[in-house]
C-alpha cells in the first residue's frame, strides 16, 4: 500500500470518499480512482439490483397496496405492520422457519460430523464413498423435492412403505403398517429431506477441517498415550470448533431461505409454510402488495439477528488467513 | 503441488479397521439411495414404478425418458431447457465479468478498506431473496420484463456475484506478491501482468467459480416461479408442472429429474476439488 492516498476517516463508503478525495488531475486521486475502477461496475450492479427494490419493499410496507383492490391506494402507516405480527399464520410461520433452520442445520451438522470424522480415514474405497456421499448435495432441489414427496413419502407406492412391506413379508405378515407420512409428520417430511440435502455440504467443510488439522500435534498426543476420545475431545473439536461454526451459519443462511423443498413437499401445507414460503403466498396468492412487503421487511429483521453473527464467523476465519 | 504431496504424508493416512471401513461404507450407501432409487424408478414402467413392495427387478425400459421428451403429450422440455441454459451461462459470463476485475482490485491492487468491500457484497448474499421480490416484479411489470429470460439473467448475476467476488478474491490472493513486484520491475504492463502471471494462477479458480455459479442458476426456482410464464419458463419450474392429478406419473417425473440433474452432477463433479472453498466462500481452503 504505498499509494499516498488522502485519509478521510469519517466517510462511511467507497464511493463518497472516492468523489471527496481532491480534485480530479490530481495525482494521487487518479491512483485511487485506478484501484477502484475495477471494482465499480460490481459494486454498483449490487447497489441497483439488491439495495434498492429493498428500499422498494421498506416504502411499499407503509403502504394500503392491494392489487385487487387497486382503487384503495395509499398511506398506511403501520397497519402493514399490525396486520403481520397479529396474523396467526405469520406467527406460526416464523414458528416453523425456526424449527425448520434449527433442526436442518443441527442434525446434518451432527451427521456430517459423524461422516467426516468416517472419511478422514483409509479404507477400500473412500474415493467412492466421497462422491456417493457428494451426490445428495448435487440433485437439482426441486428434483429432490419431488422425489421424496413421490417416490419415497408416497402412502400407496412410495419406497418407505414399500419398504416396509417387504420387511414384513420377510416374516410372513401381511399387515405391515402403512403410514401417510406427509400427513402425520409434515414438517419431519420437509427436513428429512432437507437433511438428505444438506449434510454432505455439512462434511465437506468439516472434512476440509478435519485434514488442515496439525498432524504432528496428534501425532505427539498419542505417543504421550492419548485415546482417541482425548485426542477428539482435547484435539480435534478445538481445531473443528469454528469450521462447525462456519458450517452452521452458511448452512443457516441458504436453509432460512428454503423455498423449494416447502413448495414442492406440501405446499406449505399443515403447518409447514416458512417465511418466504408465507411471503411469497401474501404476494403471489392474496395480491396484498402492503402485507407483503411487510412480512418481507420483517423476514430481514430476523435475517439480520443470524447474519450478524455469521459475519463474525466469517470474518475471524478471514482476519486469520490474510495475516 | 507442494501442498497436495505433505497432504499425502500426513492428512487421513490412519488406516481404520473394518468395521469403521464398512460403517463409512453403509453410509455412503445409505445417502446413495434415494438417488439410486430415483434412478431406477426412472427406466421402469410406469406400471411397475408405482408398486407396493417396489418391484426391484422389473424389465427396464426408456419410456420414462421418451414421455419427458414430449412422447404421447408433444409438450416438449426443450424450450425450458434452453431457458435454463440460456440464464444459467449468460448470468454466468456476466458474472464472472463483473467478479474478476472487483476481485482484482480487492486483492492484486486492493482498494483502501476493502475488507468492508467485501463484507458489502457478503451482507447482500444475506438479504433474503423475498425481501426484494416484489419491488422487482412491479419494476419488470412495468418495464415489461415479465416472462423474459433476461431478466433472469440480471437477477441470478446478483445472486452469484458476491459468491464469486468472495471465491475469486481468495483465488487470486494466491498470486504470489513477489512474482507481482518482479514483473512490475521487469516493465511489465497490465495486459502482460495479467495474461502471464495471474491468468495461470487463477484459472482453476475461475473454472470453479464459473462451475458453481451455474449449478445456483440452474437450480433457482422462486424467481423462476414467480417472473416468469409461458415463454420463459426455466427447467426447474416445467419440472413441478409434470406432477399431474390423475394417472401414473413417477416414471417420467423421476426422468425428468435425472435429466435435469445431469449438468448440475457434471459440474460438481468436475468443480469437487475447489467446491468447498467456493462454497464457504473461500474461508475454508
Amino acid at each position: 500500500m504505498s499509494t499516498p492516498l488522502i485519509t478521510t476517516r469519517s466517510s462511511p463508503g467507497v464511493l463518497r470518499r472516492a468523489s471527496a478525495s481532491g480534485t480530479p488531475g490530481a495525482p494521487p486521486a487518479r491512483g485511487a480512482w485506478a484501484r477502484r475502477a475495477p471494482l465499480l461496475p460490481a459494486l454498483i450492479f449490487m447497489i441497483v439490483v439488491t439495495q434498492l427494490p429493498f428500499v422498494g419493499t421498506l416504502v411499499i410496507s407503509f403502504m394500503r397496496w392491494n392489487a385487487l383492490d387497486p382503487a384503495d391506494r395509499g398511506f398506511g402507516g403501520l397497519s402493514n405492520y399490525r396486520n403481520a405480527i397479529t396474523d396467526p399464520s405469520l406467527r406460526s410461520a416464523i414458528l416453523t422457519t425456526v424449527l425448520l433452520t434449527a433442526t436442518v442445520v443441527l442434525v446434518s451438522l451432527l451427521l456430517g460430523l459423524g461422516l467426516a470424522l468416517l472419511l478422514d480415514r483409509r479404507f477400500f474405497g473412500r474415493g467412492v464413498v466421497r462422491t456417493m456421499l457428494i451426490t445428495p448435495f448435487l440433485v437439482v432441489p426441486v428434483a429432490s423435492a419431488l422425489l421424496w414427496k413421490h417416490a419415497i413419502y408416497n402412502a400407496t407406492y412410495g419406497l418407505l412403505n414399500g419398504g416396509l412391506t417387504w420387511l414384513w413379508s420377510i416374516f410372513g405378515s401381511s399387515h405391515a403398517p402403512q403410514p401417510d407420512w406427509l400427513s402425520n409428520v409434515p414438517l419431519i417430511s420437509v427436513e428429512a429431506s432437507l437433511v438428505w440435502q444438506w449434510t454432505p455440504f455439512m462434511m465437506l467443510i468439516l472434512l476440509a477441517g478435519l485434514q488442515s488439522r496439525p498432524s504432528d500435534v496428534v501425532e505427539a498426543a498419542r505417543v504421550d498415550g492419548a485415546s482417541t476420545w482425548q485426542v477428539f475431545r482435547y484435539l480435534t473439536f478445538p481445531h473443528l470448533r469454528r469450521y462447525l461454526e462456519l458450517a452452521a451459519l452458511l448452512g443457516s443462511i441458504y436453509v432460512v431461505q428454503n423455498f423449494d423443498a416447502v413448495f414442492t413437499i406440501t405446499s406449505g401445507g399443515l403447518g409447514t409454510a416458512n417465511l418466504p414460503y408465507a411471503v411469497y403466498q401474501t404476494f403471489y396468492e392474496g395480491h396484498d402488495y402492503g402485507q407483503a412487503s411487510a412480512e418481507g421487511v420483517i423476514v430481514v429483521l430476523c435475517s439480520i439477528a443470524i447474519a450478524t453473527l455469521a459475519l463474525r464467523t466469517v470474518s475471524s476465519l478471514f482476519r486469520e488467513e490474510s495475516l | 503441488m507442494t501442498t497436495a504431496s505433505i497432504s499425502a504424508r500426513s492428512r487421513g493416512n490412519r488406516r481404520s479397521g473394518p468395521a469403521l471401513g464398512l460403517a463409512a461404507w453403509l453410509c455412503g450407501l445409505l445417502f446413495f439411495l434415494p438417488f439410486a432409487w430415483m434412478v431406477l424408478t426412472s427406466l421402469h414402467s410406469e406400471q411397475n414404478a408405482a408398486t407396493n413392495p417396489p418391484s426391484l427387478g422389473a424389465p427396464l425400459t426408456l419410456q420414462g425418458y421418451r414421455e419427458f421428451f414430449g412422447a404421447g403429450t408433444g409438450v416438449s422440455p426443450w424450450p425450458p431447457l434452453i431457458n435454463s441454459l440460456t440464464a444459467s451461462v449468460a448470468s454466468t459470463l456476466l458474472v464472472l465479468a463483473l467478479a474478476i476485475p472487483a476481485a482484482y482490485a480487492l486483492s492484486i491492487k486492493p482498494v483502501r478498506k476493502w475488507t468492508d468491500v467485501m463484507f458489502f457484497f457478503l451482507s447482500t448474499k444475506m438479504l433474503p431473496v423475498v425481501a426484494g421480490l416484489l419491488p422487482i416484479y412491479l419494476i419488470a411489470q412495468n418495464a415489461g420484463m415479465l416472462d423474459d429470460i433476461w431478466l433472469l439473467v440480471i437477477l441470478y448475476t446478483s445472486m452469484n456475484l458476491p459468491i464469486a467476488v468472495w471465491m475469486m478474491r481468495s483465488f487470486l490472493a494466491e498470486v504470489p506478491k513477489e512474482i507481482l513486484e518482479a514483473a512490475s520491475l521487469d516493465g511489465a504492463g497490465l495486459l502482460t501482468t495479467l495474461t502471464r502471471i495471474v491468468a495461470p494462477v487463477a484459472a482453476p479458480g475461475i473454472a470453479a467459480t464459473a462451475l458453481i455459479s451455474f449449478i445456483f442458476s440452474w437450480n433457482e426456482l422462486l424467481f423462476a416461479r414467480v417472473l416468469t410464464g409461458v415463454v420463459a419458463g426455466t427447467a426447474p419450474v416445467f419440472l413441478t408442472g409434470l406432477v399431474t392429478s390423475q394417472g401414473l406419473f413417477l416414471a417420467k417425473v423421476c426422468a425428468a429429474a435425472v435429466c435435469i440433474s445431469i449438468p448440475v452432477l457434471i459440474a460438481g463433479f468436475a468443480a469437487q476439488d475447489k467446491l468447498v472453498q467456493g462454497l464457504s466462500l473461500g474461508a475454508v481452503k
